[in-house]
């Protein structure tokens, strides 16, 4: 625009801003500038990229041990027939408390919480993009969860199954207030997980170190960047439907009253056109994490990156493109059948090139270790290959005719999601435990829990397989014992038991290992990513010097040391904003510290959710205070009047370098 | 020991369109709308593919109001432009001149708007042509809000102050957020006003 905008970065030589004394006075004042908000207000207004990544892993985990306990009631009330531990009613609500805690406040927002954490170390920034967004975000997720937890212990939790589908979510039939539940839940998920999408993409694609052009970002932030991408196209489908749903059960709308012209197919159509990418938003984070693990333990790059990234985007393309293999029961034309048929035979490509493309790393490791994440990782190829097999039958429309609604569908899609999602997260927890908190886990009581859950997770899901075939609906309370179905659904309750014996494990090792766990220093794994360049856990402002990176594994390649990044300022929160292709350096950009607002922003967003369910004024008012915190939290406190700026340039005296500075 | 370094502290502390972080937040935020307002469309499309004669029962929406708009909308690309080109000279007077401009072109929007509804033939708990045609308007009604209280409180600060660098950039990003307000409301008015009519 002009002169006074553009700059160049130097290279220079001999330079004392990297003798040790220098960096040791830059460290005090980095110290200071970015040093974490204390006590409980700070701890409310903190928008440190750490500390809420690290929240919001911790409250995902912990609504995953809701879920969990909702799950083993129901093994407990399915392990004999005619059991009356649960009532249909209880059964309805806890089954979809469940569905509905395990996708929209465990699966998407672990993932995003890690990525949180871990994507602006991986790019080498300071903080993450829109810190304080992601601080609204977190709050908006903590509260959708509480409201959820809530109502299902007034009993008014939904139970119309996690898909909600109408006529039986709708006016006529779904009981007070539960369906608007889970429709107003689903708000709380959305706009949090949009609100951090945004933030990943613009960290990923703007904040990336100097040297780290397109084909050198790690796999995992590639993931990461291509999830991002999908919330931002997928989630929208589900926040216009359970709207128009809420509409249908406040103000009489239509959109699913066959009656009055609308259609409950609508309500499938854009259900699944967010869930199915949904499918690929909880699975493709973890493609990226075991990229990262498979890499590290061995030894050597995963081959084929190019292609990796390539069938990363394919997956994310195609997946909006089959969301109609849900709706094969609904009678649709053979010729839409036959396409999507197509097209979901068709997403295995690019999910093969990537299965092939790690064996052939494992295949040709330089030094195999076979670590508690490793041993995560490799157990995806077994577990997620049974349930990719189980999705090519399912997406044949004669057998899912034939299964539809059964216990095979059920295995289908816990092989898909535990394997796919939950056994590699659980090795990535593993694998950045160091990372967050500067001590590794225990590898003895690791390897435990992995082989209880390994076992005890088959044990639970490969007999639903066969119940289904054997004709066993998924959603009822119970079966009467004539069907012959008591002792697998025996066994299934049994390998329950297991693996929420493993989970403890689990729960009791990350505990323990707080304290007493080794202590890990900046690598304990030996990664090639910009994460091991740094302490565990890292300082508040992640990296001095900023390190830059002249090759994809830059901690593989001392031979290659590009020159540390010198001149950004240690008395604000600077980061160094680049391009987006190359990663060549652009301008210096000062990041907003810590701020109560988000957390306002996020009460009065809050209010006007639960309000809105009740009464359609709750929208109109309730706008009213968030539009008050809104514009608290943008209004600037430093600069100077706008009459001395106008004064200023009329006299002449004044250019717009001068001005910025 | 390393001795060569990077040296960034020449390079500027603002950049303006895509080199700013704020451009492609806002460039997200539009993806996420815009889908949003596709959406709803298709969902348009889908329910008129569920009956014979569309509308359904109704007369189409009356054209007088919604087409002022379109004229008002467009129109206020200019004002909106000036806003623009301003705050990327830094120009303290433009941006407070031309912002000004656009508030009183999204006042007279908003208020056209509620006459829109007043005319649209149909209830939204009339059938579901009513439900989708309200639903399809309120949506965009709301971005016209939204952005209309965005603008103002920049147009206010730009009197009150404190400024500096960094507002201008939101200036420009604002600007950029109302073409995306300007431009749906072309194929929405289409759907809208035209649609009942053409099929």
């Amino acid at each position: 625009v002009s002169e006074g905008l553009t700059g160049v970065p130097l290279l220079t030589d001999q330079d004392e801003r990297l003798t040790s004394d220098f960096l040791e006075g830059e460290e005090r004042k980095l110290r200071d500038t970015w040093k974490y908000a204390e006590g409980f207000f700070g701890w409310c207004a903190e928008t440190d990229h750490k500390r809420i990544g690290r929240r919001f892993v911790i409250t995902a985990f912990v609504w995953f041990a809701m879920a969990g306990v909702l799950a083993a009631l129901m093994r407990i009330q399915l392990s004999r027939p005619e059991n009356t531990f649960l009532g249909p009613d209880l059964y309805n609500q806890i089954f979809t408390t469940h569905g509905t805690t395990m996708m929209f406040l465990f699966a998407v927002p672990v993932w995003l919480g890690l990525a949180i954490y871990i994507v602006p170390l991986q790019v080498g920034a300071r903080s993450i993009c829109f810190p304080r967004l992601v601080a609204y975000a977190y709050w908006m997720f903590l509260f959708g969860g509480i409201f959820l937890y809530t109502n299902f212990f007034l009993n008014t939790g939904p139970d119309v199954g996690w898909f909600s589908y109408p006529p039986l979510a709708g006016a006529e039939y779904g009981i007070g207030k539960r369906p608007d539940v889970w429709a107003q839940l689903i708000t709380f998920s959305e706009v949090s997980s949009l609100a951090t999408a945004t933030a990943i993409v613009c960290t990923v694609l703007k904040l990336r170190t100097p040297g780290m052009s397109l084909n050198r970002i790690p796999l995992f932030v590639w993931s990461m960047l291509v999830v991002s991408a999908m919330i931002i196209f997928a989630m929208p489908a589900v926040m216009v439907s359970s709207t128009c749903l809420i509409l249908d059960r406040l103000v009489s709308t239509h959109f699913f009253n066959q009656a009055e012209g609308g259609d409950p197919l609508l309500w499938q159509h854009l259900f699944w056109f967010f869930g199915h990418p949904e499918v690929y938003i909880i699975f493709l984070p973890a493609l990226g994490a075991l990229s990262e693990i498979i890499s590290t333990f061995t030894g050597r790059p995963v081959v084929g990156y190019v292609s990796m990234i390539l069938s990363l985007i394919a997956t994310a393309f195609i997946g909006f493109g089959v969301w109609v293999h849900h709706m094969f029961a609904t009678g649709l034309p053979q010729l839409g059948q036959s396409f999507f048929t197509a097209a979901s035979i068709m997403i295995v490509a690019p999910t093969s090139v990537q299965i092939f493309n790690w064996i052939a790393t494992v295949w040709t490791a330089r030094r195999l270790r076979l670590t508690t994440p490793m041993l995560y990782a490799l157990s995806f190829f077994f577990i997620f290959i049974i349930g990719g097999l189980t999705g090519v039958m399912l997406a044949a429309v004669p057998l899912d005719r034939q299964v539809h609604d059964t216990f095979f569908v059920v295995a289908h899609f816990h092989y898909v999601l535990i394997g796919g999602s939950v056994f590699p997260l659980l090795g990535t927890v593993t694998f950045w435990y160091p990372k967050l908190t500067g001590r590794l886990m225990s590898e003895g009581l690791g390897k435990l829990a992995y082989w209880l859950l390994f076992v005890g997770f088959n044990l639970t899901f490969f007999p639903m397989h066969l119940l289904g075939l054997a004709g066993m609906p998924r959603r009822v309370y119970t079966y009467p014992a004539s069907m012959g179905w008591g002792g697998l659904n025996m066994l299934a309750s049994l390998g329950a038991a297991v693996m929420a014996l493993s989970l403890l494990i689990y729960l009791v090792n990350v505990v323990v290992s707080l304290r007493s766990g080794a202590l890990a220093g900046n690598n304990p794994w030996g990664v090639a990513t910009l994460d091991g360049a740094t302490a565990s856990p890292p300082p508040a402002y992640n990296f001095v010097p900023s390190p830059t990176v002249g090759s994809r594994e830059p901690l593989w390649h001392s031979e290659i040391s590009p020159p540390p990044v010198v001149g950004l300022s240690a008395a604000k929160r600077e980061v160094l904003v680049t391009r987006v292709l190359d990663a060549e350096p652009d301008h210096r950009y000062e990041m907003p510290g810590p701020s109560i607002w988000p957390l306002v922003s996020a009460i009065a967003t809050s209010v006007m959710f639960v309000w809105s369910i009740f009464n359609p004024w709750g929208v109109v008012w309730g706008s009213i205070p968030i539009t008050a915190a809104l514009v608290l939290w943008f209004w600037p406190k430093r600069g100077v009047p706008p009459a001395r700026l106008a004064a200023d340039a009329a006299a002449g005296h004044l250019t717009p370098r001068e001005m910025v500075s | 020991v390393k001795t060569a370094a990077l040296d960034v502290s020449g390079l500027p502390e603002v950049g303006f369109g895509h080199r700013s972080l704020l451009w492609w937040g806002t460039i997200c935020l539009m993806a996420i709308e815009g889908t949003a307002f596709a959406l709803v469309v298709m969902s348009y499309i889908y329910l008129k593919g569920r009956v014979a004669h569309w509308p359904p029962g109704f007369a189409p929406p009356g054209l007088f109001w919604g087409t002022t708009n379109l004229i008002i909308l467009l129109a206020s690309s200019v004002p909106n432009q000036l806003a623009k080109k301003a705050s990327e000279r830094f120009d303290v007077r433009g941006v407070q001149l031309w912002m000004v401009v656009c508030l009183i072109f999204a006042l007279a929007f908003n208020i056209v708007r509620a006459f829109e509804f007043t005319t649209l033939n149909v209830r939204w708990d009339s059938n579901a042509y009513g439900s989708i045609v309200w639903t399809i308007l309120g949506m965009h009604t709301v971005h016209v809000i939204t952005d209309f209280a965005d603008s103002l409180v920049l147009t206010i600060l730009f009197f009150t102050g404190p400024i500096d660098e960094h507002r201008f950039v939101d200036i420009s990003e604002n600007a950029m957020y109302w073409y995306f307000v300007v431009l749906a409301w072309i194929p929405i008015y289409a759907v809208i006003y035209l649609a009942p009519r053409i099929f």
